[in-house]
């Protein structure tokens, strides 16, 4: 069914070149191109607008999990009248089962700060900041080197190619917390206080940082504005699946026989895109597939036939296509087990200041630890999804959702296995 | 104890200060500066990050309580965070946590009576392909473990030597 042509695909985000994170190198392979084409250009580029409907009509989805048109999300801040404006470039990087964003920071951070930059310029930006997991120490060193090696250069800070755009741009460094992801608890971060997600509207565009009008992209949505404005928004949009364009990251793990990163088109099918991770391991069959990130609903083998990754297609199934990090199950698996440990996820990251989310999460898990130690009644499990249907959409973020929906679907499409732990008392005992 | 920043934590934290536009934002980098120079942010420590940027002192004592990567107690000299989420579990990970539970005599969360080790479980790291993993204090990931691998960690950091950085590759490519 799918046409994508994935066996010719060339990376551009993260290509086969050695020392590709040194600047030098970078350079010599078209790096910073174009930022200076955008700045210096004016005949191709008539001002930041130019560059916010190239993007927008490249239709860069969002790779933070939303899928959210890029372009349109920089449409909607508001004039630019002389203060400061951010740009925050979210690093975060915390759903389970995603493992990408690091690889743009290890092997090509200047394809992010170049596209970073670019985007800073269409919003006529003044400041830019990335947050970055704590636990990621190691790639703060590096993206901090990167960030140092382009000032030097001259392409961050003032004046910028001899135009009149000037940026600066920082690493913020996390410490430990998966909601902090979530992208007005990452302002709070910033702002050096605890991760409470905002309550909204005002939206960041409006009032994000100190107050200021704000953007919040995701580090591999951001690099991929380097190539869109290198190449045009209609290559862009070119590669992949229609209505999701693009390179994607994806990133595999769990059963598979070579779990990593792979660069390659949007739309791949599922069932390929495991053949490309090697196969499954130990010549086991496959149970299940969580298509991107811990938060998107579980599928059967049996409902991968013709399914590929994008939102369009994954939603036939009811799925999503999240961060395109993709767990891959064998016949092995105790779903059960898996639900659970997803719920302690959850219920381990809430940070507690809504009713339903807080209680919601402890109670998944509670149930979930119970029926797992086999002490569960199939009655339990309609009080589970009774619980998820308090949760969804009544928080002030999506975490609450993101902790419902495995459940729910788990449930839904494994209930058997959940049954067949239950002890079959149909009557409570007294 | 009374403890005291050097003169170089006291540059390093006034050029953190020089990144945004209020004092506040500072707070997250200088408990990092605080816990890499002291090896914890217990609350002597939280107090002289307040003093040192003028923030309240239940400000700051706020922030450290809510980032599970701030050591608010001591720690042993090498804490051991091992992922047990989501892929760690379907590769092991709760195997290799019991483990070093059985090698090091230490339940999770405890530390070796020699004050050598800390054990922790922790949430998913970001390294869901190179499971079952852990980090080294707040550090270096070990990747790809098994029994065998974690035994020779342990020996290593023993022995006083530190993990290497380990690249992992992408499978598709030769170079990277
Ligand atoms: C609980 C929660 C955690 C999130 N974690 C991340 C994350 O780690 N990285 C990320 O880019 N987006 C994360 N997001 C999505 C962000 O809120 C935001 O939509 C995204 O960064 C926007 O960038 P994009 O439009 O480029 O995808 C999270 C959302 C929620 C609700
Ligand atoms: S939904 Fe959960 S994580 Fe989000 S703000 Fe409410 S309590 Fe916090
Ligand atoms: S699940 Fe262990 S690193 Fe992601």
């Amino acid at each position: 069914m799918s046409t994508v042509d994935w066996k010719n695909y060339t990376p551009v985000l993260l290509p086969d070149i050695k020392d590709l994170h040194k600047i030098d190198v970078y350079i010599k392979n078209g790096g910073y191109k174009a930022l200076k084409s955008v700045l210096t250009d004016k005949k191709s580029w008539d001002g930041p607008k130019a560059v916010i409907e190239e993007v927008k009509s490249a239709n860069i989805r969002g790779r933070g999990g939303a899928g959210f048109n890029a372009g349109l999300k920089w449409s909607f801040m508001p004039p630019a009248d002389g203060g400061p404006r951010y740009l925050a470039c979210n690093g975060d990087e915390s759903e389970p089962g995603t493992f990408k964003d690091r690889k743009i920071f290890e092997y090509n951070p200047h394809v992010f700060i170049e596209g970073a930059l670019i985007a800073a310029y269409a919003m006529e930006i003044t400041t830019i900041y990335v947050y970055i997991r704590g636990e990621y120490k190691t790639y703060i060193d590096m993206v901090e080197n990167a960030i140092a090696d382009a000032y030097n250069k001259g392409y961050i800070g003032k004046n910028i190619f001899g135009s009149d755009f000037s940026v600066d741009f920082y690493v913020h460094s996390g410490a430990g917390a998966y909601i902090c992801g979530e992208e007005t608890s990452m302002l709070e971060s910033l702002e050096g206080k605890r991760g409470y997600p905002r309550v909204k509207p005002p939206f960041p565009a409006q009032k994000g940082l100190w107050g200021r009008p704000t953007t919040i992209n995701n580090v591999e949505t951001l690099s991929h504005v380097t190539g869109v404005i290198n190449n045009g928004a209609e290559w862009f949009s070119g590669i992949g699946a229609k209505t999701h364009p693009g390179p994607v990251l994806y990133g595999i793990s769990g059963h598979v026989n070579n779990p990593g990163v792979y660069e390659l088109p949007s739309g791949i099918p599922v069932l390929d895109l495991i053949e490309i991770a090697g196969g499954m391991r130990n010549g086991k069959k496959l149970k299940a597939v969580i298509p991107g990130g811990s938060s998107t609903p579980i599928l059967r083998a049996d409902q991968l036939d013709g399914i590929t990754m994008d939102s369009d297609s994954l939603r036939t199934v009811g799925s999503m296509l999240g961060t395109a990090g993709m767990v891959v199950m064998d016949e092995d698996t105790d779903i059960v087990d898996v639900l659970w440990r997803i719920s302690h996820f959850y219920h381990h990251e809430s940070c507690g200041q809504c009713t339903p989310c807080r209680e919601g999460t402890g109670w998944l898990e509670k149930i979930l630890l119970k029926i797992k130690n086999g002490d569960g009644e199939v009655r339990d499990l309609d009080l589970l999804l009774d619980v998820t249907t308090q949760m969804e959409g009544r928080t002030i973020c999506a975490l609450a959702d993101a902790a419902a929906w495995p459940v729910r679907f788990t449930i839904n499409r494994f209930r058997d296995e959940f049954e067949a732990r239950c002890k079959k008392k149909s009557h409570a005992v007294a | 104890m009374a403890y005291e920043f050097t003169k170089e934590d006291l540059r390093e934290i006034e050029k953190i200060k020089a990144k945004y536009p209020e004092v506040m934002p500072a707070t997250l980098p200088t408990l990092w500066v605080a816990q890499r120079r002291f090896g914890h942010v217990e609350p002597e420590v939280q107090r002289l990050v307040a003093e040192t940027l003028g923030l309240p002192e239940a400000h700051v004592h706020g922030v450290a309580n809510f980032y599970t990567q701030y050591y608010k107690e001591k720690k042993g000299k090498h804490v051991l965070d091992v992922c047990t989420c989501l892929s760690c579990q379907l590769c092991g990970g709760y195997e290799i946590l019991h483990h070093l539970e059985e090698t090091l005599g230490i339940k999770a969360g405890d530390t070796t009576e020699d004050g050598t080790f800390t054990l922790n479980q922790v949430e998913c790291l970001g390294a869901c392909g190179y499971a079952p993993m852990l980090q080294v204090t707040n550090d270096k990931y070990v990747n790809h473990l098994t029994k065998e691998k974690a035994d020779e960690l342990v020996d290593k950091l023993k022995n006083g030597e530190e993990p290497d950085y380990e690249q992992m590759k992408m499978p598709q490519h030769k170079n990277i």
